[in-house]
C-alpha cells in the first residue's frame, strides 16, 4: 500500500504545455503514472504530447475523470491555479511552484477551508509512491518499492533519504515533499497521520529544518499517537538567526524556530534524531533491525 | 526585503497612520533649516537596517537647530554598532530629523504572519519602547493578540478589545482602533511580512503617533509593488550577496573559510551542519537551485571564491533533475576559466554520477572526490587548514 498516490490516481497537469510541465509530465508517464490531460487557459481543444488540453479545470475533470492535479504554473498565477483545482473537486493537488507570495497562499488556504481537497506544497518536489505513480519531480530511478515512509520540507534532502533507504534494501511506501514555504497545505502531522494508517509503512524518515514550529507539533503528535519508529534530521543546526536560508520558511525569527529546540522536542518524543544526513540510513537500520 | 524607518513611515502615512513631522536629510548642512521648520527641538535619527539604534548612539535629542546640526555632523559616517548589527556595525549614510513630541505613554503594535494558523496576527502591548522578544520572554501576559481572518480583515471588535487591553479610554480607544485598522490595511496592501510600531506613543494631548516604524516585505511579492522595490538600499547589503542575486543564486555570506556550493536549500543548510560537525566553519550558504545552468555554476564559483577568507571549497550536489555530468562540465569550465587554485572537494550523487566523477578525475584540476558527505566534510576541513 501507499498513501495519497497509487495506480488508481488519474492526474491532470496544470501548466502542461510549459517547459517544466511537459518535461515532468513525460517523466511521470514514463514512470507509469496515469496522466489524463492538461490545463492551459487559451489552449483548450488542442493536444500536447498526445494528451488533451483544456481551458478550465471544471472541463478537464468532467472530460477525464481526473482525481488529482499537479501544478507547474509561474508564482504570480499559482495560488489561483490551486484554487481552481480545489473548486473542480479533485482529491489531491500537488503544487511544485516556488516563490508564491505568502498572502496569495493565505487566501488559497482560506478558500480551501471545509473543502475535501488535500494540497501538497507549494515549493516542494511533490510525491512518489515507488512502483506505482509519481506527481512531481522526485527522480524515480533512486526509489525502491518498500517499507519506509519519507516526509520532508526539503527537496534534495528527500533524495538523500530515498537513496540511503534504497541502498539498504528497505525501499519506500510513499515519499512526500511537503515544501519549504511558511504556509503549506500538508504538514508533518498530516503526513504522519497518513503513514500511521498505512499498514505497509513500518517506519518513517522525517526531515525538518529551521523556522516555524511544525517539527515541535510533529513531536507532540508522535508522543501522543504515532505507533511506528521515526528517524529525523533537522537542517540548519548552524544557521545564523534572522537570515532566510533559501527557503522562504527557513528562518530563525525572534530566537524561535532553532534546530536545537526541534531536535530536543523530537528526542523527547522518542524519535531517533541524527546530526548528519549521512546517518539516516544507519539509524533506520537500528530502528528496523 | 527591509527598508528604512523614514520609508516605512512614508508608506504608513499613505494609509493614514499618524507619524511625526520630519524630513530625511543628505548632509549636516540641511539639518539646521529642517530643525527650524520643525520648531526647534528635534530628534536626529540614524537610518540603518537594524534595531537598537538608541542605545548605540544613533538617536539623539537636539534642543536647538545648531545642536541638531552638530549632532548630525557627528552621526553621518559613524560606525553604528547595535545588538542587531554584529560587532562590525553599519556606516550611517542617511539621517531622519523629526519634531520632538511630549510623550505620555509608550505602546507597542506589531503585525506578522503566524505560521501555525497561517494568518496574520496583530500583537499589542502596553510595554512599548522595549524589545518585544524580551517582553514576550519575561512578561508574556503583557502581549495581547488578535488573529486576522484574511476574508474579513481586522474586525472593529477585535481592535476595540486590544485597545481596552492596552488600558486606553475615552477618545484614545477610537484613535487606536483606527491606527490598528490602518496598519493591517498597509500590511495587506503592500504584501508586508512585518509591521512594527515601537513605540506607538500617546502624547500629552491624547494623540496616538507612530514614533518609530519598521516594515519588512515578502520578497516573492515585490513584483507587484514597484514602489516598495525602489526603497531597496544596496548599502545595507553584502556586495557578494547583491552580485549573487543577479544570477538567481541564493547566497548568504558567513564568517568561516570553507566555501560551499550546493543544490537545494535544505541540503545547503545540512552541508553547513556537517562542516561544523567535522570541526570546520562554512564561509557561506549557497543554493544553486534544482536545475542550475552552466552559467549559474560559473557565477557561483566566481562569487564564492571572491570571498578572501575562503581556503577550500566544498561542492555537494544531489543530481535529481540536474545531471552530474552537466555539473562536472560546468565546474571544470569555470575552474579553468577563472583560474581557481583553491582545493575543491566534490561529493556528487544521483543521475550520471559515474560519468561526472570520471570527467572531474580526467580534468587534471585540483579536485578531490568523495563518496559520503561526512568523508567529504572531513577532507575539506583538513584542506582548509584543519580544525
Amino acid at each position: 500500500m501507499a498513501v495519497l498516490l497509487d495506480k488508481s490516481t488519474r492526474l491532470l497537469v496544470q501548466g502542461l504545455t510549459g517547459r517544466e510541465g511537459t518535461f515532468h509530465a513525460k517523466a511521470a508517464a514514463a514512470y507509469g503514472t496515469t496522466i489524463v490531460g492538461g490545463v492551459t487557459p487559451g489552449k483548450g481543444g488542442t493536444a500536447h504530447e498526445g494528451w488533451p488540453v483544456f481551458n478550465t479545470m471544471q472541463e478537464a475533470v468532467a472530460a477525464t475523470g481526473a482525481n488529482a492535479s499537479l501544478v507547474f504554473v509561474p508564482p504570480a498565477a499559482a495560488a489561483d491555479t490551486v484554487m481552481e483545482a480545489v473548486d473542480a473537486g479533485v482529491a489531491l493537488v500537488v503544487c511544485i511552484t516556488e516563490g508564491i507570495p505568502t498572502l496569495d497562499m493565505m487566501r488559497a488556504m482560506t478558500f480551501m477551508r471545509g473543502k475535501p481537497t488535500r494540497l501538497i506544497g507549494p515549493n516542494c518536489p511533490g510525491l512518489i509512491s515507488p512502483g506505482k505513480a509519481k506527481a512531481g519531480i522526485i527522480p524515480g530511478h533512486i526509489c525502491l518499492e518498500g517499507r519506509v515512509g519519507i516526509v520532508s520540507r526539503s527537496g534534495t534532502l528527500t533524495y538523500e533519504a530515498i537513496q540511503q533507504t534504497t541502498r539498504l534494501g528497505y525501499g519506500q511506501t510513499t515519499c512526500i515533499g511537503i515544501g519549504g514555504d511558511p504556509i503549506i497545505g500538508t504538514t508533518f502531522v498530516d503526513a504522519l497521520r497518513l503513514f500511521n494508517g498505512d499498514p505497509e509503512t513500518e517506519a518513517v524518515v522525517m526531515i525538518g529544518e529551521i523556522g516555524g514550529s511544525a517539527e515541535e507539533e510533529a513531536a507532540d503528535f508522535i508522543k501522543r499517537e504515532f505507533r511506528k519508529p521515526v528517524v529525523s534530521f533537522i537542517a540548519g543546526q548552524t544557521a545564523p538567526p534572522g537570515r532566510r536560508m533559501g527557503h522562504a520558511g527557513a528562518i530563525i525569527a525572534g530566537g524561535k524556530g532553532t534546530a536545537a529546540e526541534k531536535m530536543a522536542a523530537l528526542e523527547a518524543a522518542g524519535v531517533t534524531v541524527v546530526k548528519s544526513p549521512a546517518e539516516i540510513g544507519a539509524a533506520m537500520k537500528t530502528v528496523l533491525g | 526585503m527591509k527598508i528604512h524607518e523614514y520609508q516605512a513611515k512614508a508608506i504608513l502615512a499613505q494609509y493614514g497612520v499618524p507619524v511625526p513631522r520630519g524630513e530625511r536629510v543628505q548632509t549636516p548642512a540641511e539639518v539646521g533649516d529642517v530643525a527650524r521648520r520643525l520648531g526647534g527641538t528635534v530628534v536626529v535619527k540614524a537610518q540603518i537596517h537594524a534595531g537598537g539604534r538608541g542605545k548605540g548612539g544613533g538617536v539623539k535629542l537636539a534642543k536647538s537647530p545648531e545642536e541638531a546640526e552638530r549632532i548630525a555632523a557627528g552621526m553621518f559616517g559613524m560606525r553604528l554598532v547595535t545588538h542587531q548589527t554584529g560587532p562590525e556595525g553599519r556606516i550611517v549614510k542617511r539621517i531622519l530629523v523629526e519634531e520632538g513630541l511630549p510623550i505620555a505613554r509608550e505602546l507597542y503594535l506589531g503585525l506578522v504572519i503566524d505560521r501555525a494558523t497561517g494568518r496574520p496576527v496583530l500583537m499589542a502591548s502596553p510595554a512599548g519602547g522595549m524589545e518585544i522578544e524580551k517582553v514576550a520572554a519575561e512578561t508574556p501576559h503583557l502581549i495581547f493578540k488578535a488573529y486576522i481572518d484574511p476574508a474579513t480583515g481586522l474586525l472593529p471588535f477585535q481592535a476595540r478589545s486590544l485597545a481596552f487591553s492596552l488600558g486606553l479610554e475615552g477618545p484614545a480607544v477610537g484613535k487606536a482602533v483606527k491606527v490598528m485598522t490602518q496598519i493591517v490595511e498597509a500590511f495587506m496592501g503592500t504584501d508586508a511580512s512585518l509591521v512594527e510600531i515601537n513605540p506607538l506613543i500617546v502624547t500629552v494631548s491624547g494623540d496616538l503617533i507612530a514614533l518609530d516604524a519598521k516594515m519588512n516585505f515578502d520578497d516573492n511579492a515585490l513584483f507587484r509593488h514597484p514602489d516598495v522595490k525602489e526603497c531597496r538600499d544596496l548599502d545595507e547589503e553584502d556586495p557578494l550577496e547583491i552580485e549573487a542575486s543577479k544570477y538567481a543564486l541564493n547566497y548568504i555570506r558567513l564568517d568561516g573559510n570553507i566555501g560551499c556550493m550546493v543544490n537545494g536549500a535544505g541540503l545547503a543548510m545540512a552541508t553547513m551542519d556537517v562542516i561544523k560537525l567535522a570541526g570546520g566553519e562554512p564561509a557561506n550558504f549557497l543554493d544553486v537551485g534544482g536545475g542550475a545552468s552552466a552559467d549559474q555554476i560559473r557565477n557561483a564559483v566566481r562569487i564564492l571564491t571572491a570571498d578572501r577568507n575562503v581556503r577550500a571549497v566544498f561542492v555537494n550536489i544531489f543530481g535529481g533533475i540536474l545531471r552530474c555530468d552537466i555539473l562536472a562540465e560546468g565546474l571544470v569550465a569555470a575552474v579553468k576559466e577563472l583560474n581557481v587554485t583553491l582545493p575543491i572537494v566534490i561529493r556528487m550523487e544521483g543521475t550520471n554520477v559515474e560519468i561526472g566523477k570520471k570527467m572531474l578525475r580526467d580534468s587534471g584540476l585540483n579536485f578531490t572526490t568523495a563518496e559520503a558527505v561526512d568523508e567529504a566534510a572531513a577532507t575539506v576541513v583538513t584542506l582548509a587548514g584543519g580544525r
